[in-house]
């Protein structure tokens, strides 16, 4: 039953190609919101490590991808790879310093950080172009063959592709052994450390493997929209993508995928509704989830399932 | 030298009365508010209407900025806070930034999405020579205002029936409602209290800070800062961070233009990695 | 939001009686996608734009060659060139926009250019001003200005106006760039000293700490660009610190007293020097006409240089749609490249080789009129290419 609904999903995901054909640009940008959001899923809904500058690696793996096309390398999935790498390998240095102190502590380190790395971008114009944003970033065509289209069609299955992947890969590591420990963290750290989880460990591994996929998730977005600017690794970055993951629900990788597709739809169509004040109703959609009960969407269905 | 130094304490002071109402919230009644700097964009406005379209008189519309706010804290305390207390954080962190996006579309619906601008009355324009430098009045008038505040509070929070008595209900909310201490009555008062100072803070600070409806997030970042930096619990925690974030701020930025906000991020998480349970917290 | 309000199809309708030819007065409507920042940090820039398309369409009818102008109204934000990439794709896939317009700031247009030049439609930036906007796509027109386009004459004017040396205070991006380099440059030329070049973030900035070193500096002028609505914040640390006492004129392009906001600045900004291509007091019957009509529409504000670019975008979409008749992208573009029109601001063209903007630069001065201020023109530099 469970897994008939999860094929069930992925293959509607698949199938909205041939629903929704004039959308396929917002649709695309809905899966590099969703790889966005279930990297943080792991951090924080299994690890249970709060962030507001997961867009620092968000944007590292962005500007990796798009430096390199730029400088001549535009083959998509190598400069993927390398951008995923590098914020993986980022996330591996300032691990320590985000686990040092407590609860807020740490969150504050993470938005710390991850200004820091704006401010940085900003003014390393030479590089990243500053303020104006990363110019000329062609990339090659998929396989060699399939070039970035106006409509958006390459952009929607290789982001797709790139969520899919991805996803069962998270997937099969939160079951494993390493998973069980960080949900085992999440619920009492100093036990788990009792039975001899090494949980530092654990909770810089799960920093590390997230930002990677959130490095991946910004190297989709360079990539498809071949231009980087300052803003993916703006505050609000972070501050979306943990809204999509508490929107969807925690610790449950779906949630991340429904919240952010169900964020990124509602703001589109509110925007175009009313331009001025979408936001308005964003925020009402908000407070009414809340006061809705806990567990955002994944936690509503669950409610009405019973 | 002497005027960067002041200037830097002016705006400091400010951020502090602007941010201190959170403090209380998170330290205090353990609540994540992120919505807390629609507050601050709520005086702001109300001073920008009483002054500019009604002709009200500056000193005037200041405790009217305090008491509108603060009574819209009550009300939404009453309706909606109130009723998210025992959830998660992540949780109040959802509905408060929905709250933030509803006010800024609010403010923007009523006045409009262009800056504001005030004009201040006479006596507080222009500049005085101190005989060591020269400072504006206005901010001079900060100064004492945002001081006299929290010296206020510190004495309110310590000396007073009520402080006590906030202090108990936090230690221990259950065991202080069995010795018959009011705790709801007495965090809707308190929160009412943090959302009125923040509604003064932004009524000061539209001549420094600007308004616009963009205001709860632009400062969100440093409220949040002035907070953790300062620690949750004291008064005087998030005073003396936001007088370091502000003298930093302003020196960084004139002798160092070039390294921008770069200053203020790096000194934050220093001082996080070295203390983080708050400036003045006693180390664990 | 839909447009047609009852109004709006009255004035179809009677424009509709009017066509000689009934039958072509049915075609398909040209579609134009306005992507403008509406909310966020430069919603102002949105909201002036927008009022004057709607103004325009509002004075001079709905159907223009026969065809309904409708506009597609996208918000961006303002700070997320990959939006505005999006939504200029979405407009050219989903909803088949025949022109793309609008673009409030330069990364916002510059991430843009690409799909103008694979959709092969013309792309008519009203806002943004960075010079090198149009050579990103041969599909881009601008009707607004370029900062070298304004900044040279203030900075000749002030070379032979007794200003011996001058700091710079610029937004750190592109238009701010241009602004600095140019202003650098002819004040040079003219026998002018630079006392200080300062750069100020684009968001949230600061402008105090700037502002003292320029008091501390001493120089004779400040030269100020920033982004349209950041004048204010400008404005009053200039006076707070007390520059002027100082006997430091405020010089700078319009940008800085932007007539939106002007009039809240208070009889300190009188007398500050600026130039521009448009103020709202420009005395000619064509800016009458516009003010009035912008009125009608907003009434609370006043139009200011990004209204004008949306008004000049606007005639300048409908003239070239009547020239060419036709709604392919490459014959309108061939239509707009060399048109020529009397705008609110004077006489301008397009032109043909560069398709950036050639206009009146003026020189102008806060003065009160009426109990209010206005930027008031007191000298012309004809025909300035941009």
């Amino acid at each position: 039953m469970r897994y008939a609904a999860e094929v069930a999903l992925w293959l509607l995901a698949l199938g909205s190609y041939w629903l929704f054909p004039d959308y396929l640009g917002l649709l695309a940008q809905v899966w590099i919101a969703a790889l966005f959001a279930v990297s943080l899923d792991l951090l924080v809904g299994y690890a249970g490590v709060v962030t507001l500058g997961h867009a620092a690696f968000f944007g590292l793996g962005a500007y990796v991808a798009g430096i390199l096309a730029v400088q001549g390398w535009g083959e998509p999935f190598s400069g993927l790879l390398l951008a995923g790498l590098a914020a993986a390998l980022l996330g591996l240095l300032t691990a320590p310093l985000v686990l040092r102190g407590g609860e807020l502590a740490g969150l504050m380190v993470t938005l710390g950080l991850a200004l820091m790395l704006y401010e940085a971008a900003n003014k390393a114009a030479f590089l990243t172009g500053g303020a104006d944003g990363l110019q000329g970033v062609e990339i090659w065509p998929l396989f060699g063959r399939f070039r970035f289209d106006l409509y958006g069609r390459i952009a929607f299955l290789y982001a797709l592709g790139v969520l899919f992947l991805c996803f069962m890969a998270l997937r099969f590591l939160v079951a494993t052994p390493f998973g069980l420990a960080l949900r085992g963290i999440r619920g009492n750290a100093l036990r788990m450390a009792a039975i001899g989880t090494p949980v530092r460990r654990r909770l810089m591994a799960a920093y590390a493997v997230s930002a990677g996929v959130a490095g991946l998730a910004g190297a989709l977005l360079a990539q498809t929209a071949q231009f980087v600017s300052l803003d993916v690794l703006a505050f609000h970055r972070s501050a979306e993508g943990l809204l999509m993951l508490l929107i969807g629900g925690l610790g449950a990788l779906y949630g991340a995928v429904l919240g952010a597709a169900a964020f990124t739809v509602a703001h589109h169509l509110l925007a175009e509704m009313t331009p001025q004040f979408w936001e308005f109703w964003i925020g009402a959609a908000l407070v009414m989830l809340v006061m809705l009960g806990r567990g955002g969407m994944l936690g509503l269905l669950r409610r009405l399932g019973r | 030298m002497l005027t960067i130094l002041l200037d830097g304490i002016a705006s400091g002071m400010l951020l502090f009365v602007l941010a201190c109402g959170l403090s209380v919230t998170m330290g205090l009644m353990n609540f994540v508010n992120l919505a807390h700097g629609a507050f601050g964009m709520a005086g702001g406005y109300v001073l920008v209407v009483l002054l500019q379209r009604w002709g009200w008189p500056f000193l005037a519309c200041l405790p009217a900025a305090f008491l509108a706010t603060a009574l819209l804290g009550l009300l939404l305390e009453r309706t909606l806070y109130a009723r998210l207390y025992r959830r998660e954080h992540l949780d109040q962190v959802l509905f408060s930034i929905g709250l933030v996006f509803m006010a800024g579309a609010t403010a923007d619906w009523l006045m409009g999405a262009q800056q504001q601008i005030i004009q201040l009355p006479a006596w507080l324009s222009g500049r005085v020579d101190l005989g060591i430098g020269e400072l504006g009045r206005y901010r001079i008038f900060l100064i004492l205002v945002c001081a006299g505040i929290v010296a206020g509070l510190q004495l309110g929070l310590l000396r007073t029936r009520f402080g006590a008595q906030l202090r108990a209900a936090v230690d221990d909310a259950t065991v202080a409602r069995g010795l018959g201490i009011p705790v709801p009555r007495l965090f809707a008062i308190t929160f009412a209290l943090g959302s009125g100072l923040a509604g003064l803070g932004g009524a000061l600070g539209v001549e420094v800070l600007g308004l616009d409806p963009t205001f709860p997030l632009k400062y969100l970042v440093y409220m949040l800062i002035v907070v953790a930096v300062g620690g949750a619990n004291t008064i005087l925690g998030p005073a003396l961070a936001a007088l370091l974030l502000g003298v930093v701020d302003v020196a960084g930025k004139y002798w160092l233009p070039q390294l921008g906000a770069f200053i203020i991020y790096t000194a934050m998480v220093a001082l996080l990695l070295l203390r983080p349970h708050g400036l003045l917290a006693k180390q664990a | 939001m839909s447009r047609p309000t009852r109004r709006g199809l009255l004035a179809g309708g009677t424009a509709l009686l009017a066509a000689p030819g009934l039958a072509r007065a049915q075609a398909e409507p040209l579609k134009i996608g306005l992507i403008l920042p509406m909310t966020g940090p430069f919603a102002s820039t949105g909201r002036q734009i927008d009022a004057a398309t709607r103004a325009w369409l509002r004075t001079n009818g709905e159907v223009q060659a026969g065809r309904r102008l409708e506009i597609l109204l996208r918000d961006d934000g303002g700070v997320q060139p990959d939006t505005t990439r999006r939504l200029a794709q979405e407009l050219v896939v989903r909803d088949k926009v025949k022109v793309l317009a609008g673009f409030g700031l330069t990364p916002l247009a510059l991430a843009t250019a690409p799909i103008a030049t694979e959709a092969k439609l013309p792309m008519v930036v009203m806002a943004a001003a960075t010079a090198i906007i149009p050579q990103r796509s041969p599909y881009i027109l601008r009707t607004s200005f370029t900062l070298p386009q304004v900044t040279a004459p203030i900075a000749e004017w002030a070379a032979r106006n007794g200003i011996r040396s001058a700091a710079t205070l610029v937004t750190d991006f592109a238009p701010g760039h241009d602004a600095e380099g140019v202003f650098k440059a002819r004040f040079a030329a003219a026998g002018g000293r630079m006392a200080l070049e300062l750069r100020s973030p684009l968001r949230n900035p600061d402008y105090a700490p700037f502002l003292q070193r320029v008091k501390d500096a001493k120089p004779d002028a400040l030269f100020i660009f920033c982004p349209s609505g950041e004048g204010a914040a400008i404005m009053k640390q200039f006076q707070e610190r007390g520059l002027k006492e100082a006997g430091i004129k405020l010089i700078g392009t319009g940008d800085v007293m932007d007539d939106d906001i002007l009039n809240s600045f208070g009889p300190d900004a009188l007398g500050t020097i600026t130039s521009h291509h448009y103020s709202a007091a420009h005395d000619s019957p064509e800016n009458a006409a516009f003010t009035a009509a912008f009125r009608a529409v907003a009434p609370n504000m006043r139009p200011n240089f990004m209204a004008v670019g949306g008004w000049d975008g606007m005639t300048l979409i409908a003239e070239s749609l009547k020239a060419a008749n036709d709604t392919d992208g490459d014959k309108l573009l061939a239509a707009m490249k060399g048109r020529s029109w009397l705008s609110p601001r004077g006489p301008v063209t397009i032109a043909a080789e560069t398709r950036d903007i050639t206009q009146d630069v003026y020189i102008r001065r806060v003065e009160s009129r009426e109990g209010q201020l206005w930027n008031l023109e007191f000298d012309r530099i004809a025909q300035v290419a941009a």
